[in-house]
């Protein structure tokens, strides 16, 4: 007999012995007695083994030999058979089967790691023997649903929970272990130990220990049944809002009473099937480590990438939308950022690049870094190019600091440029990042440091479907403004606004806090007629601005009313309309009515405010800017507020989530604490002249009626921070000197010409944790 | 037997104009709207059918005809296009009719304006004429025609 054909007998028989395994194995764990189907088991495994190292299969052999060890422990009756142990032989037959197949097709056993099911045989055999409460067979186990994580004994569970004395189980376990072929549950019934209904409630503890299993505890869904859940959720909000304008127009409470309950159900509901359509920007991510290294070894660079924030979650439809922009811009840093090995070497740098990603949630939004300490953008060069483009004048181009000069990158004939790579840094399609970012309402910016690299910096909104926006009225109809884009609101009454509202050569601007705002009127802009232009009244003279950002700049917005914000569900616009890019979408208010949705960019570029202001908004942006840098400090944007009777503080802007208004009827207690009913959520309520001072609450002047409140939030979380009265918003150049000494305060500095302490949010909040801690600990 | 065909049909005017019932997805009274600045004249707005957002088209003017007088309500056919749903604005709605093929022919040469480019064909009637609706040119074509109104 030839090799070949000793091989194919061996394989013949070995399978057929294998078909016979697999069921014997079973029948074994419903009747570990029989010594029969034990004695079968182990000569099939005996077999294989003996011929595998015959016709030199190692693996094979190494993979039987610790199975026929673990039945023989088995056979001799040192080990009981569990169902982990079964689970355990039948991967081990499975890996047989696979290695046979294997070698029929190519005469060995292939590339295989079977270290891990040799470590798990090799574990079971090793254990010692089983005999206490354990393995006992229990009503309606399976052995085919045995998975190999420990499910605790039904003995154990009943003993934990205190039914039954663990002395009580030796008796029936030991009977079980002399071949009885009763179930435990049913001896310890039938001697009285316990109750059937505990033995049914043991029973469903157990069920659920093995239910927990991660394979069973995730499920796949296809995505259009999340889409179209999603769709149903969106009209779901629809309905919510318009019953809960209809009901706030009646009195009868138990109406109103059911429609809070609907929106706070419709709110929780909206969360928990936005988070099915999240995705951990991981999932991108993963494919940058190859693209990085491609890209590297195509253009001799060393490059490492680290990535933090993996597990930020964004929805679905964003991932999919800022995957392309990603992907250049890391691209790009790799490419363009990061300098070749030997300029590195020489400018005394680790001659591997460091490309870093970073992701994480702040304010409702989530920021994108991709930095890398590479060569950054070369400023003369990019100076130069614009120049060339005709993008700027020359004059303007050497007039320019150097984030104005950064910003050119973003511009779209700047990247058109037919040899891109000798522009060092970004600059490649820069413009096709910026556009496809700002197209899901996110926005980008880079900063730079010649020699020391580039850093890319996106905010982008964790959905798209339901946005919150502020209602306006213009011409007798709403428009919604999509908050990301809201800066501020300002109302001027009749007296102030014809004072305030200045012309520069025709073009209507107004001073914000010493800086000039374009105006831009939107029934002018819509070529619509505002209302009540004609009448005298008082109310039609007042204007209100919203002032706005777009691409950077601002500009006021004239409106006839502002309404409120909402919550709105975007709906996208048909060919037609899309035409007219003025218009983002569509959505039905709470009325049932339609409402426009503003593009607040393309609004700004039909009133040009982004292509004519923004030469002089960048001029002026830059002054500012060198002098702050030549003082040594930085530019901030704070809340300056009253607390107590005089006192003034002020709060970093970036930390003010909104500010509100409650009636002092609004204010309810819970657990002692001064809370508010706000968004559908509890918000606690902190105020700080109370932490601060050690004043009590009572003896804060009753004489207002409304509480001015700052809502700070975090991780989901609201509160409320309670002041006296809120002075003014200001951007201004200050160093502030750091002070430990006082809780919820971390330093002061001067602002407009006054001493002012800075307040620490999450300090002050702790610090009110602390004293209704020690307030509860006392009642 | 002939093969017919059924049409949803409605007067714009005093023509007697039709449109294939499987193209129509319902027909409603009027409907408040939602103006839609700086677009053409033709989009009369944008309606709220059940949670849809729908855009309303105006026929008399994508027609080049007169305005419907203030005093009368248009009513809403929704045709169902590839971008959506589309409501045209008309003046009054008529029943489902069964035409038969045999009695169609294309529409006249001197067929002139809009109307050469927006009528399919005629079906010829017992008292009167059909004219047939080309739904996804008045539908698209509709940008440049009201750009001319503007």
């Amino acid at each position: 007999m030839s090799d070949a054909e000793i091989v194919k007998e061996f394989l013949v028989e070995s399978y057929e012995n294998l078909d016979r395994l697999d069921q014997d194995l079973i029948a074994l764990e419903k009747d570990p007695g029989n010594r029969d189907t034990m004695a079968s088991i182990f000569r099939t495994i005996h077999t294989i083994k003996g011929t595998s190292g015959f016709l030199a299969f190692n693996q094979l052999e190494a993979v039987t030999h610790v199975g026929e060890s673990l039945l023989a422990r088995l056979r001799d009756g040192l080990l009981r058979l569990t169902p982990e142990i079964t689970t355990a032989l039948l991967s081990m037959v499975d890996a047989v089967r696979q290695m046979l197949a294997s070698i029929e097709v190519a005469g060995s056993e292939g590339q295989r790691n079977d270290q891990e099911l040799i470590a798990t045989l090799t574990r079971l055999l090793e254990t010692k023997e089983v005999n206490s409460a354990a393995s006992p067979r229990v009503n309606g186990e399976s052995p085919h649903n045995a998975i190999p994580q420990p499910v605790p004994n039904l003995g154990d569970i009943l003993a934990s929970e205190g039914k039954v004395k663990a002395v009580d189980l030796v008796e029936p376990v030991g009977q079980q272990n002399a071949s009885d072929p009763r179930y435990l549950a049913e001896m310890l019934v039938e001697k009285g130990t316990v109750p059937p209904q505990d033995v049914v409630h043991a029973l469903s503890v157990q069920q659920q220990a093995r239910g927990q299993s991660a394979s069973d505890s995730t499920i796949r869904v296809d995505v259009a049944q999340l889409d179209r859940l999603m769709n149903g959720m969106s009209e779901l909000v629809l309905v919510r809002n318009q019953i809960v304008q209809y009901t706030n127009s009646t009195d009868d409470s138990e109406l109103l009473g059911t429609s809070q309950r609907l929106n706070l159900l419709t709110t929780e509901l909206q969360e928990g099937v936005m988070k099915t359509r999240m995705q951990p920007i991981g999932n991108i991510w993963s494919k940058f480590p190859r693209t990085v290294r491609d890209v590297a070894l195509g253009c001799g660079k060393q490059v490492r990438i680290e990535m933090e924030g993996k597990e930020t979650e964004l929805d679905k439809t964003i991932i999919e939308a800022i995957k392309d922009p990603l992907t250049h811009l890391v691209r790009n840093a790799v490419d363009h950022g990061i300098e070749s090995p030997d300029v590195r070497r020489a400018g005394g740098k680790n001659p591997e690049g460091l490309l870093l990603l970073r992701a994480f949630h702040e304010g409702g939004q989530v920021n994108i870094e991709i930095t890398d300490d590479g060569a950054g953008l070369d400023f003369e060069k990019i100076r130069n190019k614009a120049t060339q483009k005709a993008l700027v004048s020359a004059d303007q181009a050497a007039r320019m600091t150097e984030r104005e000069i950064t910003n050119l990158i973003f511009l779209p004939g700047f990247s058109t440029a037919e040899k891109v790579t000798n522009v060092s840094g970004l600059g490649v399609g820069m413009d096709v990042v910026r556009t496809n970012i700002e197209k899901i309402g996110g926005i980008v910016d880079v900063q730079s440091k010649p020699g020391q690299g580039s850093t890319v910096r996106m905010k982008i909104p964790l959905t798209l479907a339901i946005i919150p926006a502020l209602i306006v009225a213009s011409g007798g109809d709403r428009y919604a403004i999509p908050q990301v884009s809201l800066l501020e609101l300002v109302r001027l009454e009749a007296e102030q606004a014809r004072k305030g509202i200045e012309q520069v050569n025709g073009a209507p601007v107004y001073r914000l806090r010493e800086r000039l705002l374009p105006l831009v009127y939107l029934n002018r802009e819509l070529k619509i007629d505002a209302l009540g232009q004609d009448a005298e009244t008082s109310e039609a003279q007042n204007v209100n601005i919203v002032v706005l950002r777009a691409d950077d700049r601002q500009f006021g917005l004239v409106v006839d009313g502002i309404n409120d914000t909402e919550e709105i569900v975007v709906k996208p616009l048909s060919k037609q309309l899309k035409s007219v890019n003025t218009y983002a979408g569509a959505t039905i208010m709470g009325d049932g009515k339609v409402a426009l949705i503003l593009d607040v960019m393309g609004l700004a570029q039909r009133a040009s405010v982004v292509s004519e202001v923004r030469d002089r908004a960048l001029s002026e942006e830059g002054y500012e800017e060198s002098q702050g840098a030549a003082n040594g400090s930085q530019r901030n944007s704070v809340l300056l507020f009253q607390y107590g009777e005089n006192g003034r503080m002020a709060v970093d802007l970036a930390l003010v989530a909104r500010l509100e208004e409650f009636s002092r009827n609004a204010v309810e207690i819970a657990g002692g604490q001064e809370v508010v009913q706000y968004r559908g959520q509890i918000m606690p309520l902190v105020r700080v002249s109370e932490v601060l001072e050690g004043r009590d609450r009572h003896a804060v002047p009753a004489g207002q009626e409304s509480l001015q409140v700052v809502v700070y939030s975090d991780k989901g979380r609201s509160v409320g921070v309670v002041v006296e009265r809120i002075l003014d918003i200001v951007e201004e150049s200050f160093v502030m000197q750091r002070q430990t000494g006082r809780t919820g305060i971390l330093g002061s500095a001067v602002i407009q010409k006054r001493v002012t302490d800075i307040l620490d949010v999450p300090g002050l909040i702790a610090a009110a944790d602390e004293s209704q801690l020690l307030a509860g600990a006392q009642a | 037997m002939a093969k017919t065909q059924q049409f949803c049909t409605f007067f714009l005017k005093d023509q007697f104009f039709g449109v294939p019932v499987q193209q129509v997805q319902e027909v409603i009274r009027y409907q408040e709207m939602t103006r839609v600045p700086l677009v053409p004249q033709v989009i009369r707005g944008l309606i709220n059918l059940r949670g849809q957002i729908v855009m309303a088209l105006d026929l008399r003017r994508r027609f080049g005809m007169e305005e419907l007088p203030d005093s009368q309500l248009p009513m809403n056919v929704v045709v169902r296009t590839d971008d959506g749903a589309v409501s045209f604005l008309v003046d009054e709605i008529g029943d489902v009719l069964e035409a038969d093929e045999g009695n169609f022919e294309l529409p006249p040469e001197t067929l002139k304006g809009q109307a050469r480019e927006l009528v399919k064909g005629v079906y010829k009637l017992h008292d009167r004429l059909l004219l047939v609706l080309d739904t996804e040119r008045a539908v698209n074509s509709g940008e440049e025609a009201g750009r001319k109104v503007n």
